[in-house]
């Protein structure tokens, strides 16, 4: 049976679409069928981070409307045959999404694919409740920030109230917390608030600790999701939480600060 | 004094982040059960009371709490010590 899995956070700029798409990929390249999902009609940004941009024909809104069919629109990965990506509409309002088309597209979606993975638009308007109101699970993306946790616990009290399980009275959405842009060093210089600070609050079990790095931008500059630089923290940060999402027990890493050797101190080496 | 400043200088920002963001989300979380009348009720109510007894709003408290099946608007008033008539 297909799953289907919402990446929101409430506050814009976190990091739901970086962790779509490395989420996606990740899943696929375990060898699972998985397709992203676009959601943010309007502000379309996923094809740009998964580097299809120039494949867009057709879009969601094309198919809820029955412009064009479901194999029209998707666009398969070209790393990854396991993976396909349905571009939002760049153009359209978002009313567009209906809960009765999203319904029908997620339905055909679950006949041919293991996950489907919906990346919801920063917000708690209407393109947000459709991204999150047929999950089965919810990952919640924030920043070690006030702001961030804030609008995560204002999303964890509408993924438990409207979405269609909520509503049905169903088994309620299973939520993860991942924190992203984490600074170990800052959180050791009292900056920045902790993973168990964020996780006490919020009363959510983590899912993953992405490390703040620089690889998370040149990943989108170059339109490759990050999870594929295998030299890169960040990656294996994500390829951590995909593992634990699938149920492996995996330790955290990259929340402690490198201790620095002798010599790597005298000649200011980091 | 200093010594007290010093000390309470090097009071981590995170702290204070802490401290900020769980009194946030606890008056978040009753906000959104609450039904959308309450803050308006709590103002007019402060309105009238203010009208007869010179209270300030932060002596004034409004919840609306579930105990068992009942729903119970709890409504606490501090007095001033000597509560002068306005009328």
């Amino acid at each position: 049976m297909a799953k289907i899995i919402v990446i929101t956070s409430g506050k814009g700029g976190v990091g739901k679409t970086t962790t779509s798409a490395s989420f996606a990929t990740g899943l696929a390249l375990k060898g699972y069928k998985t397709v992203v999902i676009d959601f943010d009609v309007g502000l379309r940004n996923l094809d740009l981070l998964m580097g299809c941009e120039r494949r867009v024909v057709y879009d969601f809104v094309n198919v809820i409307n029955k412009e064009a069919n479901l194999n029209q629109a998707l666009i398969r990965d070209k790393r990854s045959d396991k993976l396909h990506i349905l571009p939002a509409s760049q153009t359209r309002d978002k009313d567009a999404l209906t809960v009765e088309g999203v319904e029908e597209v997620l339905n055909e979606l679950k006949l041919s694919f293991d996950y489907i993975v919906c990346d919801s638009p920063a917000g708690i308007e209407h393109g947000a409740f459709m991204a999150m109101y047929f999950a089965d699970e919810a990952i919640v993306v924030s920043n070690p920030e006030i702001s961030s946790v804030r609008d995560s616990d204002r999303i964890l009290g509408l993924l438990s109230s409207k979405t269609k399980r909520a509503v049905e009275g169903l088994e309620p959405v299973k939520e993860h917390l991942l924190l992203t842009r984490y600074s170990p060093e800052r959180v050791e210089k009292g900056e920045m608030l902790s993973v168990d600070d964020v996780k006490d609050i919020l009363s959510l079990s983590l899912l993953g600790v992405i490390p703040d790095s620089q690889d998370v931008l040149t990943a989108s500059n170059q339109g490759i999701p990050v999870i594929m630089n295998n030299d890169s923290d960040a990656a294996l940060a994500y390829n951590d939480s995909v593992d634990r999402f699938l149920g492996d027990d995996v330790p955290i890493r990259f929340t402690n600060t490198r201790k620095r050797s002798f010599l790597g101190k005298l000649f200011g080496r980091k | 004094m200093d010594l007290f400043k010093y000390f309470r200088s090097k009071r981590k920002s995170v702290d204070v982040a802490k401290e900020r963001l769980s009194i946030l989300i606890a008056r978040d979380r009753i906000q959104m059960g609450q039904p959308s009348f309450l803050p308006m009720l709590q103002k007019e109510l402060l309105e009238v009371i203010q009208k007869y007894v010179d209270i300030d709003s932060k002596d004034f408290s409004l919840a609306l709490d579930t105990e068992n099946d009942c729903e119970v608007l709890e409504i606490n008033v501090v007095l001033p010590e000597k509560a002068t008539d306005k009328m």
